[in-house]
């Protein structure tokens, strides 16, 4: 067991998963430099420059090499810089990562990993803070994780890498380094799929993802502190989803908030009040809140706050729930 | 305008020594002819509303026959939608392509051991599918090499670019072979590209370019072969762009009277691939119209055999369009499966 932050998490999954010599990691500048957010540093000169490889800038290259390589029996891990930067990608993972298994009838498969890091609140550049889940989670045949903490960063990393299938990795930037937890060392897996059950609670159920923890485990406590006993569940896992400990959790409770970083309109959060309401609705006490981002471009550092979903928020959702 | 090299000109005279023996010529011209047979039968049935959309190649076939008969077995092939004659000479059965064409997934379905992906619909992205298929080959070590067909619209695409870019940077064993048959749907090669040729782009990324004529069988194979004899052999890729002419349609959904493209068709049926080769075969002694007569209803036999297989398939049912998007389906697409039985997706 060791402490490491998220970042150091994922560097410890990638140099375990690099042991394998079928393993490659390629992308801008995850080899000499050790990536823009040092997640692969000291594995170039760990592995050598055919196993962690610095590629031209060209992301569409990127996930179409990688894609073939997957296809040649290799399992590369892709790094895409920021998720602003996937977008010249996602022909190649929506028309080809994600149909091959379907359009061969299991002949050919893309054992990859993409991994993008996502997300805002760090003051970043234009294109630099995207959460555009959604987008992914709609396409099919890729699966989507989201962790939200050390242990389970570096788990589903190596989930990630040991799936049969195509898995993009959505690595919240802002909490990169921000939080810290005990990491096994060696070689362990958190299952693709799963939620985790953070804290257990009778009233309401907040349900977050990503970075959101941060600020759900916030209200929570608040919340706690004013003696509202709150279900809180890490969703982690967005294709496929855990269906079954959120509804049971809501049948509890009777009341829920759904809380997302990315835009509001069809995210990930309408599609959990859907399968919410398809589930539990007749053990709702309350309309379920979405506490989300706007359905605006990110603002730039100086007005990002606005944006942002808060704990506030999040509190006050959760009373409203309570008060209905 | 630079001349593409050939080594069998029209009237069926060697211009240089052969590459090839007479037998295997024989060989690669009965390829030929089946690969026209199939492309006939698919345009017929296509008509008769047997088929999807079918994207005829005739004209092409000294391209694709030749460009594939100097790989081994074990090598990748990544192709597109008019490439049919190319994914069977290197072992994709007709029986997938007839499939894929009446608009079953199970096309796609290679055979294990054969190393051809099912062709690529969007245009351009599958040749960067060839850099990482040859880019794992070299990892590993193996001396596999990767060959891309593709067309000259498909050189428009960012993809194409970066494919070029990364096979050169890393000296990929990989073969680029751009059928260069002077269409993209109504537009014609000069609006494409300002470049004279395709194959000059090589140079832009330390890729040789070559230019070949395409309905030469033996020119298009001489080039194939020394570019994947440098491939396998550590020298990196190689662009070929063959000189081609697309006989028909882009697809069968398409009236090419609308834009010129007709005009050129009398002079290049003239140049015909499999007439050059037919016309040196008998100048060699190696042709007549009895030997014809038998490979033409060996085709025929195979065409139709697959044909007959194909339609006698039922469709996928509706529990089996949820069974392939993942090695497991996942609890969302068993509820889907549920849902689409007509059944309760939950208590």
């Amino acid at each position: 067991m060791t402490e490491r932050t998220v970042a150091q998490a994922l560097n410890a999954a990638l140099d375990e998963a690099l042991e394998a010599p079928d393993v490659v990691l390629l992308g801008e500048d995850v080899g000499v430099t050790g990536g823009v957010f040092r997640v692969s540093d000291g594995l170039f000169k760990k592995y050598g420059p055919d196993r962690v490889i610095d590629t031209p800038v060209a992301e569409s290259g990127i996930i179409g090499a990688a894609f073939g390589m997957a296809i040649a029996g290799l399992r590369p891990i892709a790094e895409i810089q920021f998720m602003g930067f996937s977008y010249p990608a996602v022909d190649q993972i929506i028309n080809h990562v994600g149909r091959i298994r379907n359009r061969s009838r299991h002949r050919f498969t893309a054992p990859m990993v993409i991994r993008i890091p996502y997300g805002g609140g760090i003051g970043a550049a234009e294109h630099h803070s995207e959460s555009a889940e959604a987008m992914f989670v709609h396409t099919p045949g890729v699966k989507v994780v989201v962790p939200s903490n050390p242990y389970d960063a570096k788990g589903l990393l190596l989930a990630a890498i040991d799936d049969p299938d195509p898995v993009v990795v959505l690595e919240p930037i802002r909490v990169y380094r921000s939080i810290k937890g005990d990491v096994p060392d060696g070689h362990y897996t958190v299952p693709i799929g799963l939620a985790a059950m953070e804290h257990e609670g009778r009233d309401v159920t907040i349900i977050a993802y990503g970075a959101m923890m941060k600020e759900a485990r916030a209200a929570a406590v608040q919340l706690e502190d004013d003696g509202v006993s709150v279900e809180l569940i890490d969703l982690r896992s967005l294709v496929p989803f855990d269906t079954e400990m959120m509804v049971d959790s809501v049948r509890k409770t009777g009341r829920a908030v759904v809380v997302q970083e990315a835009h509001r309109s069809a995210g990930m959060a309408s599609e959990i009040v859907a399968v919410l309401q398809e589930h539990a609705l007749y053990h709702l006490n309350a309309p379920i809140e979405r506490i989300t981002g706007w359905d605006v471009v990110i603002p730039l550092r100086r007005a990002e706050k606005h944006y942002l979903p808060t704990v506030d928020q999040i509190v006050a959702a959760a009373r409203r729930t309570l008060e209905a | 305008m630079p001349e593409p090299r050939t080594i069998l000109n029209e009237n069926g005279e060697l211009l240089a020594d052969s590459p090839l023996d007479l037998e295997t010529i024989q060989n690669l011209y009965e390829s030929m002819v089946i690969a026209r047979t199939y492309d006939h039968k698919a345009s017929a049935m296509q008509r008769q509303g047997r088929l999807a959309t079918y994207a005829q190649f005739e004209g092409q076939e000294a391209c694709q026959i030749g460009s594939v008969a100097p790989l081994e077995p074990r090598d990748w092939v990544a192709a597109t939608y008019r490439d049919a004659a190319a994914m069977w000479a290197h072992g994709y059965p007709w029986v997938n392509l007839v499939l894929g064409r009446t608009g079953d997934e199970r096309g796609g379905q290679a055979p294990e051991g054969v190393n051809v992906l099912p062709p690529s619909i969007t245009v351009g992205g599958h040749m960067i599918h060839a850099v990482g298929l040859a880019w794992a080959e070299q990892l590993k070590g193996t001396g596999a090499v990767a060959l891309t067909l593709f067309g000259d619209g498909a050189t428009s695409e960012g993809d194409f670019h970066e494919a070029m870019n990364f096979a050169g940077v890393y000296t990929l064993p990989v073969v680029f072979f751009c059928q260069n048959n002077g269409w993209a749907i109504s537009m014609p090669r000069d609006r494409q590209t300002a470049a004279e040729t395709i194959a000059s782009k090589g140079a832009g990324y330390g890729v040789p370019g070559v230019l070949v004529d395409g309905n030469d069988l033996l020119a298009v194979f001489a080039a194939t072969a020394e570019a994947v004899d440098r491939a396998r052999n550590g020298g990196g890729a190689t662009l070929i762009e063959a000189l081609t002419y697309r006989m028909g349609p882009h697809t069968t959904t398409d009236d090419p009277g609308r834009y010129g493209h007709t005009a050129a068709v009398g002079m290049w049926a003239e140049r015909d691939p499999l007439e050059r080769v037919r016309r040196y075969l008998e100048r060699n002694g190696r042709w007549d119209a009895d030997w014809e007569a038998g490979i033409e209803d060996h085709a025929h036999e195979i065409v139709e055999a697959a044909v007959a297989e194909a339609e006698a398939l039922p469709p996928l049912s509706s529990d089996e369009i949820f069974e392939a998007m993942f090695a497991e389906p996942t609890t969302q697409l068993r509820e889907q499966q549920r849902l689409a039985r007509g059944e309760r997706a939950h208590d």
